[in-house]
């Protein structure tokens, strides 16, 4: 089974990394971009074919390792299908 | 007393830590001081103290430290800890140690998103510790910082909790000891440089008081840490 999980920054966590993109674009003329936050997008195969399974096996990825809880939201798909984002 | 240096693929301050401890301890040149254990090893022997060196453990894959912090020896150093063993965390050791949770808190790409590779001063913000025994509160020390992930980040009111209960260790500031924006080389939330557990035995700091511990490398204001913490669990 396929699964994506994206890791992102916490609201109210400064991203100085999507800032500094926010201010590339609009060098580049995109003036219209209020806000850029950058995250990271893992994609992993499980061997694996009970989805609900599946998703209890990468939260507990995501907790233990993937994402840093204290600082990064993360959200699971599994097979393409977004299912939404996990609460944290 | 006995120390333990952890060593990591990509660990790269773990001889330069291993030196300034073993000319704090008296006689140890005779044994070679602290040893070094690597990180597959989760069996190594009884010490006093660990440390957790500066340097780019796993490549700083995923995150600064998030590798680190799930191999077999730091499992170990998390039991140990959790018992009471002190452990100092020196720049990447500072992040392994916010990663495993043994510190609260995370450590952001530096604000301005440059790596910072220069002498900054620190204000020792309690002597009431193992680690800084040796220093008057208020003292403004000079030690170099090297990194690109120092921006200290914690939730405000993990922050008030920190400063009640006096678990802030170091703020960069000035020369004076003025803590002022200026004086905050990447961005850390309330200057914060270091900041310790709650009992005060684990203390993790980005700055590299390892690397001034010596006039030879120019400076000594690192020194006495070292001392400190040998005085203190002999």
């Amino acid at each position: 089974m396929k699964a994506r999980v994206h890791v992102t920054l916490k609201p109210g966590i400064l991203d100085p990394q999507g800032k500094a993109i926010q201010h590339a674009l609009g060098a580049l003329g995109f003036g219209a971009v209020d806000k850029v936050r950058q995250g990271k997008v893992i994609d992993l195969e499980i061997a694996e074919t009970d989805p609900e399974a599946a998703r209890a096996s990468l939260t507990e990825m995501c907790e233990k390792l993937l994402a840093n809880t204290v600082i990064e939201n993360y959200s699971i798909e599994l097979d393409g299908g977004p299912e939404g984002p996990t609460p944290s | 007393m006995k120390a333990a240096v952890v060593v990591f693929p990509g660990s790269n301050c773990d001889r330069d830590v291993q030196v300034a401890l073993r000319q704090s301890m008296p006689g140890a040149a005779g044994n070679g001081g602290p040893v070094m254990v690597w990180h597959k090893d989760a069996d190594f022997e009884k010490v006093d103290l660990i440390v957790l060196p500066g340097g780019f453990s796993y490549g700083d894959y995923l995150r600064c430290g998030a590798m680190a912090a799930h191999s077999p020896a730091m499992t170990e150093v998390v039991r140990r800890a959790k018992s009471g063993v002190p452990v100092l965390g020196i720049c990447n050791g500072f992040q392994m140690l916010t990663e495993t949770g043994l510190l609260p808190g995370a450590l952001l790409r530096n604000a301005k998103l440059k790596f910072v590779c220069r002498d900054v001063h620190i204000r020792v913000e309690t002597s009431q510790s193992l680690f800084t025994g040796r220093y008057r509160a208020g003292t403004a020390l000079r030690v170099p910082v090297a990194h690109h992930d120092g921006n200290y980040v914690a939730a405000a009111d993990e922050l008030d909790r920190l400063e009640e209960r006096g678990q802030i260790a170091f703020r960069y500031c000035e020369a004076d000891g003025a803590i002022t924006e200026a004086a905050n080389p990447n961005g850390a939330a309330r200057n914060i440089a270091g900041v310790f557990n709650e009992t005060k035995t684990v203390l993790g700091l980005m700055p590299h008081p390892e690397r001034l511990a010596d006039p030879a490398l120019g400076g000594i204001d690192g020194r006495p840490l070292f001392d400190g913490l040998v005085e203190a669990l002999s």
